[in-house]
């Protein structure tokens, strides 16, 4: 039947999981009311890998919504990440992991996610490239603030903008300044989300959100 | 593992969901939007099914009975901003402020999709709300008619701060559907995708940059403000949010 909801899938997940988690490696902690991972969110990267998004928790992500046929904004997108990540010491790097979700399931296979990162050179370990599942793309765009619409051509508009997480999940910075020299404040939300006991101060969320 | 699922969902709690929910058959058809889709002229919609009426109060409270987790103190913030159904008298009480025939408002699109997804149904697309709003009590498109231009406008000027009425007492339109027009603002599934940007490539590089592709949208019919206040609303909302006028109601897929 065509019209599967994404919250479907949420509250298919939520019965699936609550009685017994399936990732151990979560926290015990509860998970914060603001956090993105409140939408349970299965996605395929480039290796064909499946995993749940929420077993990001802990560390902390640079989100971002994209598709690999997508001719102006995405590349710049890619842009900047690689100048978050040129900007950043081996050090803090070992700390940064960056999540590119696509808005684009139906045409972005692992494959397409693969060729995609080995055309920009982008380091796997540090990068994911993923799907979720096509009915999952408006609430990941909901709970991220990424609005988009598909054209009749099969591209997207879309806002374009790096969003950090914190380690719970919860959104503390973005950024529409996107491109090859990283957004400095952006940039210092980024260290101290990777080391929060850096002196860098902190950013409110509100200044740097639409 | 949906099968899985699905037998689990089967195995909740049963919904207690008002049975004498009412739908409208529309028929497919094309109409002329009052957005300007640079990528689509035309807007051509499937046939589908709408809900005759706004989901009321009593079918939203039988819906969080049935699924706490969309209880006012239960829901995660995520999802819905603290306002979440704030007129209520308790999480599962409706109170003076908010009767069970009143159209339920202060609800979150993730709320308002749960809902739909609940009954098997899902939300409509501003298309599809669009097409069956166009139509008056006689024509299946009626925009051009400047006394239903008037009436609409009408309601839009008149204070929010009044009680709501009921749903379902406003004439029925030629689909069959009833207030589309003077209760409340609906969600709609792609309310995000609204981008309205009128002549957005003139402005600077930053708006430009806002959007991976060319196709902003802006306004067919300058004259049809009901339309470009509904979207204006829409597209400046996100997700979680709510207000004390707008609800929703569900749309199904015809088989």
């Amino acid at each position: 039947m065509k019209t599967a909801n994404p919250i479907r899938r949420l509250l298919m997940l939520c019965c699936l999981l609550l009685p017994a988690p399936a990732f151990g490696a979560l926290p015990d902690a509860p998970l914060p009311g603001d956090s993105v991972y409140q939408l349970p969110v299965v996605l395929i990267d480039q290796d064909g890998q499946g995993f749940d998004w929420r077993s990001r928790r802990g560390e902390p992500q640079l989100v971002t919504m994209f598709y690999t046929a997508c001719p102006y904004m995405c590349p710049l997108i890619v842009d900047a990440g690689k100048s978050i990540e040129k900007a950043l010491t081996p050090e803090q790097l070992g700390g940064l992991h960056l999540l590119f979700i696509s808005m684009d399931p139906t045409n972005d296979t692992p494959a397409a996610l693969m060729a995609l990162a080995k055309q920009r050179k982008l380091d796997t370990a540090r990068w994911t490239l993923a799907s979720p599942q096509e009915d999952a793309v408006s609430s990941v765009a909901g709970v991220l603030g990424v609005r988009y619409r598909k054209l009749a051509s099969g591209d997207f508009n879309h806002t374009g903008e790096l969003i950090l997480l914190d380690r719970g999940g919860r959104i503390v910075a973005r950024t529409e300044k996107i491109g090859s020299k990283a957004d400095p404040e952006f940039l210092a939300a980024v260290r101290q989300a990777i080391n929060p006991s850096s002196p860098t101060p902190k950013i409110n969320p509100t200044e740097t959100s639409r | 593992m949906r099968m899985l699922a699905a037998v689990l969902l089967l195995a909740l709690p049963v919904d207690v969901i008002a049975a004498d929910v009412q739908w409208v058959q529309l028929p497919a058809g094309s109409f002329s939007s009052a957005l300007k889709y640079e990528d689509l002229p035309i807007t051509q919609v499937a046939a589908f099914e709408l809900q005759k009426q706004p989901v009321s109060n009593g079918d939203f409270l039988a819906f969080v009975q049935a699924h706490p987790q969309w209880q006012r103190d239960k829901v995660a913030s995520v999802f819905a901003e603290p306002r979440y159904l704030s007129h209520w008298s308790g999480p599962t009480t409706l109170g003076a402020e908010a009767l069970p025939e009143q159209p339920v408002t202060q609800v979150s699109w993730f709320a308002a999709s749960a809902y739909c997804d609940a009954q098997d149904a899902r939300l409509p697309t501003w298309s599809e709300w669009e097409y069956a709003a166009a139509a008056d009590e006689t024509q299946f498109d009626a925009r051009k008619n400047p006394a239903w231009r008037e009436r609409i406008l009408g309601w839009y000027s008149r204070p929010s701060n009044s009680a709501l009425p009921r749903v379902g007492l406003q004439a029925a339109n030629a689909y069959g559907v009833q207030d589309l027009h003077g209760l409340v603002w609906e969600w709609t599934a792609d309310y995000s995708s609204l981008l309205i940007a009128s002549d957005n490539r003139n402005q600077g590089d930053a708006d430009r940059l806002k959007f991976c592709g060319a196709g902003a949208l802006s306004m067919n019919d300058r004259e049809n403000y009901a339309v470009l206040m509904r979207v204006a609303m829409l597209s400046s909302l996100n997700g979680k949010d709510t207000t004390t006028n707008l609800g929703f109601r569900c749309a199904r897929n015809v088989e």
